[in-house]
């Protein structure tokens, strides 16, 4: 595969991978202290050989991972954010969705490829925590009804890739109809019967959780990920007591019924061919 | 009358201050004081006019808050005169006390109502889990709504929560789960749905209630996709600027209007709905009504698409070449 070394001379490499790849020859994982190469590790596509810890991939990386050699067509990059409310706190929206830009080469949180994938034609949406925390705007609302609507109109099957911690603040009462508007779209999806799947990944929370992530047909998650509506230390200092372990981790929604599957990142590609297969059949 | 006073209404608590002097004065000094006594009252009037004429974001979080303001059986029980019938439970786990529905009678039309509800004293504030919903309130209100779409009869909701419930059981339980349902599944109900937020409109436990073909505010509320003191302790990370993420939060009824995200906006008696609740419930009654009959004639399949469409089309962003 060539995009780890694309990855590995950090072209494509987020500020938060970086912390958790370190540049060089050398890696050592953050939860077992293994220590390996670089080469090691992106062979293994960012999860530990020793004790499996799945780091974080962008969406350029899920996109070359998942797609056929790698080739995709990505669409609407033409949707950019704009600071409708001039929201300001600290700093202002302008000013953090320029530096998120700027930090990441990237217009917004969330990406559309299309491609095919084990030969199966589809569209794939995957979202980048880089952007502002991966958080849910408007323009990750507005590329995906239009990913859905190019999958109607050219009949394909759906894949959302989530990663976000919900739902951006900067936006308002905007950013949280973004849920309505997600659903609203989904329904259109599922009455032409396309299948959908969500694939949600380390962490997706807030009102992601509460919308798209939690909606499809077959709803996957990658080990260990952090899925929640309230985040962790915002359930702490509800209940002000520890958490159980294990406590909102994909395996625990998985027991509790919230998933149907949990699937390594090594078996990725093939589970979800063997599913849009299933529907095509 | 309410004797309950927030902070910015101080000038008026401060007449009521005044006349209660004047009276005793009156009964001492053993003088007719009615004269000076209706003075006052007339400047109770003019002040408490003026400070309502125009309230920022944070005062208005603070009357939708206000514990003498009425919740939703309030409301419902106006609305049918008492002709409702509470339905509990949501066939799976259990019955959530913070979301209350069930059949009603209004004005000889059978309605199902539903909404979050907030308790009156410490005890049954508790009881209510102080307006947040567990996953089996939003599918109990699910399963309700099912039942009304069974049977053709319209739905109200009444949304008054700081939120879904951030607890253990409610994540293990799929609140996340149960708010995407409910948003999916309201979208597709083929029955009108009448949305009205009478206090707290907060994030996704809010919305979890509030997709319909109309979405009403009455005037001393906000909705918003956080709150302004989570707000505050996450971009300011401080406490301290609840205030200002209120304003920049633009999250009153007047901007949710301007911008779209609001059909309505239900005027309230001078002061607040907890000054006059049965004229609030009055009020919010006339709404319902006009805005049931509007979309009642609409054919269930336009008035579908209209409603998926609305929520399609909501969202701002740049388009480049
Ligand atoms: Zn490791």
């Amino acid at each position: 595969m060539s995009w780890f070394k694309r990855i590995t001379s950090g072209i494509n490499t987020q500020t938060s991978q970086k912390k958790e790849v370190p540049d060089g020859l050398w890696f050592k994982c953050k939860k077992c202290r293994f220590t390996g190469t670089q080469k090691e590790l992106s062979d293994k596509l960012f999860v530990c050989p020793s004790c499996g810890t799945h780091y974080s991939l962008s969406a350029q990386q899920y996109f070359e991972l998942l797609f056929d050699e790698e080739k995709f067509e990505e669409l609407f990059n033409n949707i950019e954010p704009e600071d409708f409310l001039q929201f300001s706190d600290l700093r202002s929206y302008k000013t953090r969705i320029a530096e998120a830009t700027e930090k990441t080469g990237l217009k917004d949180a969330v990406r559309v490829g299309k491609g095919t994938l084990e030969k199966q034609a589809v569209v794939i949406v995957a979202m980048d925590f880089g952007f502002i925390g991966g958080s849910m705007g408007s323009v990750v609302g507005e590329k995906i009804a239009l990913a859905i609507d190019y999958c109607i109109k050219h009949k394909l099957p759906l894949i959302i890739i989530s990663k976000s911690g919900g739902a951006r603040m900067m936006e308002s009462a905007f950013s949280l109809m973004q849920m309505a508007k997600t659903a609203a779209k989904l329904t259109q999806l599922a009455e032409a019967q396309l299948p959908y799947i969500s694939l949600l990944t380390d962490p997706t929370t807030g009102g992601v959780t509460a919308s798209y992530a939690m909606l499809g047909d077959v709803n996957l998650a990658e080990p260990n990920a952090l899925i929640a509506f309230a985040g962790p230390r915002v359930v702490k200092e509800t209940i002000k007591k520890d958490l159980p372990p294990g406590f909102q981790r994909s395996e625990f929604l998985l027991e509790k019924g919230f998933l149907d599957r949990v699937v390594p990142r090594q078996k990725l590609k093939a589970e979800l061919g063997q599913i849009l297969s299933f529907f095509a059949h | 009358m309410s004797k309950l006073f927030l902070d910015f209404e101080k000038p008026i608590e401060d007449i009521y201050v005044q006349i209660e002097k004047v009276q005793k004065l009156g009964e001492t000094q053993r003088v007719d004081v009615s004269e000076q006594v209706a003075l006052l009252e007339a400047q109770i009037e003019t002040t408490t006019q003026k400070i309502y004429a125009d309230l920022n974001g944070w005062q208005r979080v603070q009357l939708s808050r206000h514990p003498e303001r009425p919740y939703t059986l309030f409301y419902i029980n106006e609305l049918c005169k008492g002709d409702f019938l509470e339905l509990y439970g949501d066939r799976c786990h259990g019955d959530d006390k913070a979301m209350v529905g069930g059949f009603g009678n209004l004005d000889g039309q059978t309605v199902m109502f539903i909404g979050q509800q907030k308790g009156t004293t410490a005890k049954t504030r508790q009881y209510r889990n102080f307006g947040m919903p567990n996953p089996e309130g939003y599918r109990k209100a699910l399963r309700l709504m099912k039942l009304a779409e069974k049977f053709n009869k319209p739905i109200v909701t009444f949304i008054d929560t700081p939120g879904a419930f951030p607890g253990i059981e409610a994540e293990e339980r799929g609140q996340a789960e149960a708010i995407a349902r409910n948003l999916f599944e309201m979208l597709r109900l083929k029955v009108p749905i009448i949305c009205v937020i009478i206090g707290e409109g907060a994030s996704g436990g809010a919305l979890g209630i509030g997709i319909g073909d109309r979405l009403l505010m009455m005037e001393n509320t906000w909705f918003s996709v956080i709150s302004p003191e989570s707000c505050s302790s996450i971009l300011w990370r401080s406490w301290d600027f609840k205030e200002t993420a209120a304003e920049q939060l633009q999250l009153t009824a007047e901007h949710m209007k301007k911008y779209g995200i609001v059909d309505a906006i239900i005027p309230e008696p001078l002061g607040g709905a907890n000054r006059n609740p049965t004229l609030a419930a009055e009020i919010v009654k006339k709404y319902l009504l006009e805005h049931l009959q509007q979309v009642q004639k609409e054919k269930p399949q336009a008035r579908l698409q209209k409603r998926i469409e609305h929520y399609a089309s909501i969202g701002h962003f740049k388009t480049s070449s």
